[in-house]
């Protein structure tokens, strides 16, 4: 019913009549803020300390990234993706390329595909380490942070030694990859692969056990499976509550169906749940990474595509697996070299929307918890 | 007027009791001089302590070892803009930082730092030093208030009452130490040094009295003193993930560092009092079991020795540094610094001069020992939400803390009990 946003605008308070006459108190939250992780803006509107209600305000880091796409071509708008969710660059590139390759209908060699599970996955676990870091200093534990920085290093030095690029790392192609695998690649992803366990073990050693953690995470920001299902939400927020859904599994693209591993899911559907599915995503994901080194096939990276790349008319949709949830793209091509539209289906703009249900009748501190749950990315809300 | 002066040093008794007005002005600037320096070395010992608890160096850019850093940070915060909210109310908002400080360095005036070392003593000592540094919360909640701005009221609310619940708690273990004081003499005392002499005469520090009640009552003090300066895992009022800075928000440059330097000044508040209540304040370790001449030499020549071992390590670190010319100012500093520091060693273990400052130097030796556990604190634990705090501070240490004064008491009319039964 309301059109109009609930908190009064400052301008139209009359002079002499402060915040201190009400009985609710307008909080505004953002976009400045430390812990809104980036420019997201929440109008909180609360009574002491409790959330009687919230806004999201989002937009500050509006772009029109889907509008440039219209003026580029296929190629030209590779790099534009990675500025989605720049924290999971390569996903980014990944569902891009896989949905203008489904327009062209080209398959990506054996080894290309290999290639790409083991950078998609390296981005996974770099993804969830800065998940958790952030996550576990709002909640107000300074130490965590520093230690799954110190091992997201490793992993973005791969990424640096792969394309150059560290963060924004244009990785793929249409048609596969754009380079192999450099000198001593396997042995590196190996050893990262092997410090990296321990390292999942000795994070949960700093954080799960700790009571104030439990209390803290435990029973907030609870969201049922069928709540999730009605918000569309995906990724471990969902897994979190119960729901056994992962694209990988669900419809499996880039060779994932060749490898073994297993979906993690909570129960309770709490921010403790998510938290752990989450770091059990990590341990599953090195697990991936070894298959995919164990079985890389020999052969081309990238598939003969032609140079300029001008898909036949028509449309496409494909969806993957990304760290935050489904990351989807839906391409149309009108048979020029640049794309007629392209619209992306991001996962953290469609879980903030559970935000709301999640933080209303909490108290302060948890929305920063919650809005550290959802694990959102303001690059990937507002694109 | 100078026979008067120079009597005093004659005397055994601390300024205030002995009326010398020249020597409690110069006791006040030696205490302020001294809680100043130990801020400023805490910043840098804060931040090297939780720096390589987090596998980084901390500050190493400002001096050698980023000894030289607060000194840079203070600095700054002088030239920085000093900055009101259009809204704020002036005359509070510039008041309260002062206001804050004020309180947290006059709880200092009873600290007893050795037998002579306090600027006075009081009969009240205990409860002036809780009195005057609960009254520092006014002083938040008026930087709240005048702010005119949504975080640092919420922060200045939490924090008031944050620290009126963590106060009872505190008070109550207070009492328990105090009815330890009368236990071998029969006269107990709220004053700072008679606790401590008090302590000598049972020939135990209060933390092993009554085992384990005394431990107990120093767990509910610490935990509850960290809750009442409002460090992690209780600082809620100036959380920063949730509100910003809290009541500190819209302060800036000078009156910021009013208010950083009243937070630590108080940690040290109220780590004294922990210190004189259940260690033995001043009090050099088994004052009792190893007495004599020779162990009294002994103990002694720790802090001189102590020093000296300080200055030892920056002459090492000095050699050990590497030799280019831009590292040239900084290696130079610290050897001159590592020998300042052992020639200070060296007028320590003068005679004369070395029993004096064996007491100033284990009682902030055992208030570091509180300090270094507020930097542990910040570094390993997540923040507590608003209920769960107000959760423990009622629900769990209020409880604990009224059953050991109960215990405490019953013990210590036992015999008296034992007859009534009897008979």
């Amino acid at each position: 019913m309301k059109d109009e946003p609930f908190y009064e605008p400052l301008e139209e308070v009359e002079p002499g009549h402060t915040f201190l006459d009400s009985t609710e108190l307008t909080l505004n939250m953002g976009p400045q803020h430390p812990s809104t992780h980036g420019v997201l803006r929440v109008v909180l509107k609360l009574d002491g300390e409790k959330v009687n209600g919230l806004e999201c305000i989002i937009g500050y880091l509006h772009r029109g990234i889907e509008k440039i796409a219209e003026n580029r071509t296929w190629v030209q708008f590779g790099p534009f993706v990675d500025r989605f969710d720049y924290t999971a660059a390569v996903s980014n590139s990944l569902g891009y390329c896989l949905a203008v390759e489904k327009l062209l209908q080209v398959e990506v060699p054996k080894r290309g595909q290999y290639l790409r599970v083991i950078l998609t996955e390296l981005c996974r676990l770099a993804s969830h380490q800065l998940w958790l870091g952030t996550h576990v200093l709002d909640i107000g534990a300074v130490t965590p942070l520093f230690y799954a920085f110190r091992d997201r290093e490793t992993i973005l030095n791969i990424f640096e030694g792969y394309c150059g690029a560290r963060l924004t790392n244009h990785a793929f192609r249409i048609g596969g990859c754009r380079w192999d695998a450099y000198e001593g690649f396997s042995q590196e992803v190996t050893k990262v692969c092997n410090d990296l366990m321990p390292k999942i073990d000795e994070y949960a050693d700093l954080i799960t056990g700790n009571r104030i953690w439990k209390q803290r995470t435990k029973g907030v920001g609870r969201i049922s499976g069928e709540d999730c299902i009605a918000y569309a939400i995906t990724g471990p927020v969902l897994r979190g509550s119960g729901v056994r859904w992962d694209v990988r599994k669900a419809q499996p693209y880039c060779s994932y169906g060749d490898f073994e591993f297993d979906i993690p899911i909570g129960a309770a559907g709490d921010t403790f749940d998510r938290y752990l599915v989450r770091l059990e995503e990590m341990r599953q994901s090195i697990r991936i990474i070894r298959q995919a080194l164990e079985g890389l096939p020999e052969g081309p990276v990238i598939a003969r595509v032609p140079k300029v790349i001008k898909p036949p008319a028509g449309e496409a949709y494909c969806a993957i697996e990304a760290p935050k949830g489904e990351l989807g793209y839906f391409v149309v091509s009108d048979g020029t070299a640049q794309p007629y539209r392209v619209r992306v289906r991001p996962p953290s703009f469609i879980n903030l929307q559970a935000l709301e249900k999640m933080a209303k009748g909490g108290l302060v501190a948890d929305v920063v918890a919650i809005i550290g749950t959802l694990d959102i990315v303001l690059g990937e809300v507002d694109r | 007027m100078i026979q008067s002066f120079l009597s005093y040093l004659h005397s055994n008794v601390t300024p205030g009791e002995a009326g010398s007005l020249p020597w409690v002005v110069i006791y006040v600037l030696l205490v302020f001089l001294g809680i100043s320096v130990g801020v400023i070395f805490m910043n840098w010992f804060e931040r090297k302590v939780m720096a390589h608890m987090q596998v980084r160096l901390g500050p190493m850019r400002v001096g050698p070892m980023g000894l030289l850093q607060p000194v840079a940070d203070a600095i700054k915060l002088l030239l920085k803009e000093d900055l009101a909210p259009t809204g704020a109310d002036k005359l509070v908002f510039w008041f309260a930082p002062i206001w804050v400080v004020m309180t947290a360095f006059c709880s200092f005036i009873v600290v007893p730092f050795g037998r002579t070392h306090a600027i006075t003593d009081m009969n009240i000592g205990v409860l002036f030093m809780l009195g005057v540094s609960s009254l520092g919360v006014l002083g938040v909640i008026m930087a709240g208030w005048a702010s005119n701005s949504a975080y640092p009221l919420l922060g200045s609310l939490r924090s008031g009452a944050q620290m009126v619940s963590y106060e009872i708690a505190m008070g109550m273990s207070v009492i328990s130490a105090i009815m330890m004081t009368s236990m071998a003499t029969g006269t107990g005392t709220l004053s700072m040094i008679g606790i401590v002499q008090a302590q000598l005469q049972q020939h135990r520090w209060f933390v092993f009295s009554f085992f384990p009640l005394g431990l107990i009552a120093m767990g509910v003090f610490s935990i509850a003193m960290v809750a009442e300066t409002n460090r992690a895992p209780f600082d809620l009022p100036e959380a920063e993930s949730e509100l910003v800075a809290g009541f500190m928000t819209e302060y800036s440059g000078f009156r910021w560092s009013l208010f950083f330097l009243a937070e630590y000044t108080a940690m040290f508040g109220v780590s004294s009092i922990a210190t004189t209540l259940w260690l033995g304040g001043w009090l050099r370790p088994f004052p009792n079991l190893l007495a004599g001449p020779n162990w009294e030499l002994a103990f002694s020549l720790v802090p001189g020795l102590s020093v000296i071992v300080l200055g030892a390590l920056c002459l090492f670190r000095y050699t050990r540094m590497p030799r280019i010319r831009e590292m040239r100012p900084e290696a130079v500093g610290l050897a001159v610094f590592g020998a300042m520091l052992g020639l200070l060693g060296l007028v320590q273990l003068l005679p004369g001069v070395r029993e004096r400052v064996q007491d100033i130097f284990w009682f902030t030796l055992k208030v570091f020992f509180f300090m270094y556990l507020y930097v542990w604190y910040r570094t390993t634990f997540p923040r507590y939400r608003f209920d769960q705090l107000m959760k423990i501070g009622w629900k769990v240490l209020l409880p604990i803390s009224i059953g050991v004064v109960i215990a405490t008491a019953l013990i210590a009319v036992r015999q008296e009990l034992f007859a009534l039964v009897w008979r």
